[in-house]
């Protein structure tokens, strides 16, 4: 509950709001937020306002307590604001700087506020500061986990872009991977594979692991029912590309691969086309034709 | 009750599943066929589960387990046109058919449902389907 002073400070502040809110916006665009082509005078002057309008109500319903329900709407508008700052291209401090740039037009409103005594004008200051921090903090943790969502996102992306599956005879696919396997890409491997058996009604499927920088027991599982799954939809697979370090490792750990494996990709190309009835043979020379 | 159908072609047993597989419809069909490969003394047995969407450990066992009753009864078993989504779902579920030959589709499949009775027999494939 909001005590009678902060009660006469809400009160004030609600008749001093165009001045506040004049200051705030002259302070934004001191800071240069604005006129970057990223957003309009227009649009940071309504959510300043819309801003201002939500903390003047919210201290007058619940005083200066920043986790109070009366809060809600504040906090939403401005988790609601970083996020969209975070997509603007806004840097964390100019977020936060939206926020922060509220507190000197708050610590004018309470020099000019009459009625109030000093010692409660001082109190009242010293707790809008504390206020206007906890919201800082709260933008730019909204901020963050924008950020964050965009990473993620990002990351899923490159784990659907880094597994190709590319046909390299009729019925023989090749899969090369590059980087490290993890049970995720693991899953978006697998069903690339066998989705790209069923469409090229491949009988043969080289996975290529040159690019796989570190292959342990868990790698060699993930391979394993990759391995698995396209037998049991009727395609074989080959693995190729294990560096002499890696197979070193594999056999010290005492990883067990039990399919056909091949040192090169060429290697197990070789065996596929012998497996699909096909030889590759020197194309004869111009000269020896003719003769 | 419903029961899946089984063909004969030559020396093979031809079973297409394009029901959804229930516990008792795959018990039925174990039975049907262990029947009836005793009956036409068939010698490769080919399952078709192109249009099967949905498996469970169950069904996977029953495979497994037709498979191993048709070799006692010397017949090979072929599995055939398994969708990702179930070949996926298999291998999570620990089970891979290790037991079971397995081919991308029908023609596939009755090739070497041929190659395997013939090496088995000694003879060439097409002397038998």
């Amino acid at each position: 509950m909001a005590s009678p002073d902060q009660a006469r400070f809400a009160a004030l502040l609600a008749a001093d709001r165009d001045r506040i809110l004049a200051a705030w916006i002259g302070a934004l665009k001191a800071a240069g937020t604005v006129g970057q082509g990223r957003i309009t005078a227009m649009e940071m002057e309504t959510q300043a306002r819309e801003m201002l309008g939500h903390l003047v109500a919210a201290i007058g319903e619940a005083g200066f307590d920043a986790k109070a329900p009366a809060y809600g709407r504040l906090r939403d508008g401005l988790a609601e604001i970083s996020r969209t700052r975070a997509m603007q291209g806004f840097s964390p401090s100019e977020t936060a700087a939206f926020v922060f740039s509220l507190k000197r037009p708050l610590h004018e409103a309470i020099a000019r506020a009459e009625g109030l005594d000093p010692a409660a004008a001082a109190e009242i200051g010293v707790e809008a500061s504390v206020l206007v921090d906890q919201f800082g903090l709260l933008t730019v943790e909204a901020y963050q986990k924008r950020r964050e969502e965009v990473i993620i996102r990002q990351q899923r992306e490159i784990a659907e872009l880094s597994t190709p599956v590319v046909k390299l005879w009729d019925g023989v696919l090749a899969l090369p991977l590059i980087g490290t396997l993890d049970s995720e890409r693991t899953q978006v491997v697998m069903e690339n594979l066998l989705q790209s058996i069923v469409d090229h009604s491949a009988e043969i499927a080289i996975i290529d692991i040159t690019g796989v920088p570190t292959v342990d027991t868990l790698v060699a599982q993930h391979l394993l029912k990759t391995v698995a799954a396209a037998r049991l939809m009727g395609a074989d697979c080959i693995i190729s590309g294990i560096r002499p370090q890696i197979a070193q490792t594999m056999v010290h750990l005492g990883v067990e691969l039990n399919v056909v494996s091949k040192a090169t990709l060429a290697d197990a190309f070789a065996v596929a086309l012998r497996r699909i009835g096909r030889t590759v043979v020197p194309a004869r020379p111009a000269a020896s034709a003719q003769g | 009750m419903d029961r899946i159908p089984i063909l004969k072609m030559g020396s093979a047993l031809l079973v297409t599943i394009q029901v959804d597989m229930q516990d008792r419809l795959a018990m039925a069909l174990e039975e049907d066929l262990t029947t009836r490969i005793a009956q036409t003394g068939a010698r490769g047995v080919l399952i078709d589960i192109s249009s099967l969407e949905i498996v469970d450990s169950f069904i996977g066992r029953m495979l497994d387990s037709i498979a191993a009753v048709s070799r006692l009864l010397d017949a090979r078993t072929v599995v055939v046109g398994m969708r990702p989504a179930v070949a996926i779902t298999l291998v999570e579920l620990g089970l891979t058919l290790t037991g079971v030959a397995t081919a991308l589709d029908v023609e596939r499949g009755m090739a070497l449902l041929g190659e395997r009775i013939a090496g088995a027999e000694g003879f060439d494939a097409g002397d038998i389907l």
